[in-house]
């Protein structure tokens, strides 16, 4: 009998490489924050994790957000992880829920491990974090955070919170 | 036989569901049939006291809970008497003790049983799988629920709508409560906003019934077996099984199929800590995405995925580019090469990684 298992020979993910979570929210992801994020990922040779985090009303269950939400995420997350993918890097996208996008962050966090993480903060009417999310995840991150604010006048646009010559 | 099952559901106490209930006893009885009211709850509305007279009512069955005389249902009574259509209010109570089912919804099913036809009423707040949202909706927790599969089970059911406005209108005029009690309930759980919000859940609830009654009984079973679709997505504890599962979805969004992931776990090899990882993280996807997360022990991924879908009544394969070598692939037959040998009549998508096919064209 011919054995086909071909996954059987392939590592799942590279073991113990560095992850960059790109967490984001409410529709979309600034390219300027992601360019940011893929140059970062590619200095540092790790994977890129965006992750969207679903904010789920009180009234549904925190697993099953509604629909409509689901529906603006899947192809969004498929946008960004292809721009990635067609920049070189490895890429691993996630979804998460929860009832704020603090929420859903800790719950990702909880589970998966991450050595940088990669936010956006709001600008020219962006979706990014707010300023209070920002400061909670200043706060509570379990690794080095980096915050992104996407500037037009900036040609980086990137302006660091923690570790600011590791990205220079 | 079973008998027929006509719930009338309603947003809240009120709108009028018994009085349509005596009213389409009423009807029935001019046409000729044998109805009785098995259980009554009037509310002391007089109205309603009223539009009772004329039906035949089977007595209760009178039990004690400590001091307190208590009066239910009685199914028994109800089946000896044998009518072609019972009337039995409120479906969501809960019995007291004594009785043989904890809830009045059980006793009806033995009337169905019994081969009675039954009209019943129910509140939509009293629906189970409604209970937290009708909670944050109005911050009361309804303790006395009823199982989903009833509305499901229900030959009928059947909407008595009435605007907030005009139950509000009908409380001022104590028409459904005495008038000291109607203001407390005026300013509490018939607000009208929290009316407005149980009238909207109570739309959705019974619109997505009559959906998923059109659907089955548009399509002879044969015709429905012939075009339904049934996806099974091939995954693997990898990034891309991510994206196998996102376009899964998707697809699934188009042909209204139902999808089921597979993980074929290999005969005797735990999942190293990455693997762990990647696999919880494809189950909290599926689970979001109402994916069915299926695991089978096996070696051979083409006889797995040959009995899994035999099971599932697959009809459509995702698969992930596969990751074989050339040498492997000479020697050991093309993996979907042998899928489409072996897997007759499924359907079956390559999901690419689309970034390469622009990078190969640039």
């Amino acid at each position: 009998m011919t054995v086909l298992n071909f996954w059987r020979h392939k590592p799942a993910v590279p073991a113990g490489g560095r992850r960059i979570l790109v967490p984001f929210t409410g529709g979309e992801l600034d390219p300027v924050v992601l360019d940011a994020a893929t140059r970062i990922a590619k200095l540092e040779d790790a994977t890129l994790v965006p992750a969207y985090l679903i904010v789920t009303p009180l009234k549904y269950r925190l697993e099953t957000p509604p629909q409509h939400e689901v529906a603006v995420a899947m192809p969004l997350l498929e946008a960004v992880e292809h721009a990635a993918l067609r920049a070189g890097l490895p890429v691993d996208a996630r979804v998460e829920t929860g009832r704020t996008p603090t929420h859903a962050l800790q719950r990702l966090w909880d589970v998966e491990r991450f050595d940088r993480i990669v936010a956006p903060a709001p600008a020219g009417g962006s979706h990014g974090f707010t300023p209070k999310e920002l400061q909670w995840i200043l706060v509570h991150a379990p690794s080095e955070t980096v915050i992104l604010r996407p500037d037009p006048t900036l040609a980086e646009g990137v302006r660091l919170a923690r570790s600011l010559d590791e990205v220079a | 036989m079973r008998g027929h099952y006509r719930i009338l559901v309603g947003m809240a106490p009120g709108v009028g569901k018994t009085y349509r209930m005596l009213q389409e006893g009423h009807q029935a009885l001019e046409e000729g049939r044998d109805v009785v009211i098995g259980y009554l709850e009037s509310h002391d509305r007089p109205e309603t006291a009223a539009l009772a007279e004329g039906l035949e009512v089977v007595p209760r069955l009178r039990t004690a809970h400590g001091q307190l005389e208590l009066q239910e249902l009685d199914p028994a009574a109800v089946i000896a008497r044998a009518p072609e259509l019972a009337l039995v209010d409120e479906l969501a109570h809960t019995n007291s003790s004594t009785m043989h089912h904890a809830k009045r919804y059980e006793d009806i099913e033995d009337i169905l049983d019994a081969g009675i036809d039954v009209i019943s009423t129910v509140n939509i707040q009293h629906l189970e799988s409604l209970n937290d949202a009708i909670f944050e909706l109005t911050g009361v927790r309804v303790r006395e629920t009823f199982p989903d599969r009833i509305l499901d089970e229900a030959d009928e059911v059947v909407l008595v709508d009435l605007s907030p406005e005009e139950l509000r209108e009908r409380l001022r005029a104590g028409k459904v409560y005495p008038r000291e009690r109607a203001e407390v309930a005026l300013e509490n759980f018939f607000r009208q906003e929290n009316l407005a919000a149980l009238r909207e859940l109570v739309l959705r609830e019974v619109a997505e019934d009559v959906e998923a009654r059109r659907n089955p009984a548009s399509l002879e079973p044969l015709s429905r077996q012939a075009v339904a679709e049934r996806i099974l997505a091939l995954i693997e504890p990898q990034p891309k099984s991510q994206r196998i599962l996102r376009r899964a979805w998707r697809s699934s969004q188009r042909l209204g199929a139902e999808i089921d992931a597979l993980w074929m776990r290999p005969d005797g090899r735990e999942p190293t800590e990455e693997e762990a990882t990647q696999l919880a993280a494809l189950r909290r996807l599926a689970s979001l995405l109402g994916i069915h997360f299926l695991e089978a022990d096996g070696d051979d991924l083409v006889e797995t995925v040959r009995q899994v879908a035999a099971e599932r009544g697959s009809t459509y394969i995702f698969v992930g580019t596969p990751d074989e070598s050339r040498r492997r692939e000479i020697f050991g037959g093309s993996l979907l090469s042998r899928m489409v040998r072996q897997l007759p009549g499924l359907d079956i998508r390559v999901v690419a990684d689309r970034a390469q096919r622009e990078t190969e064209t640039r």
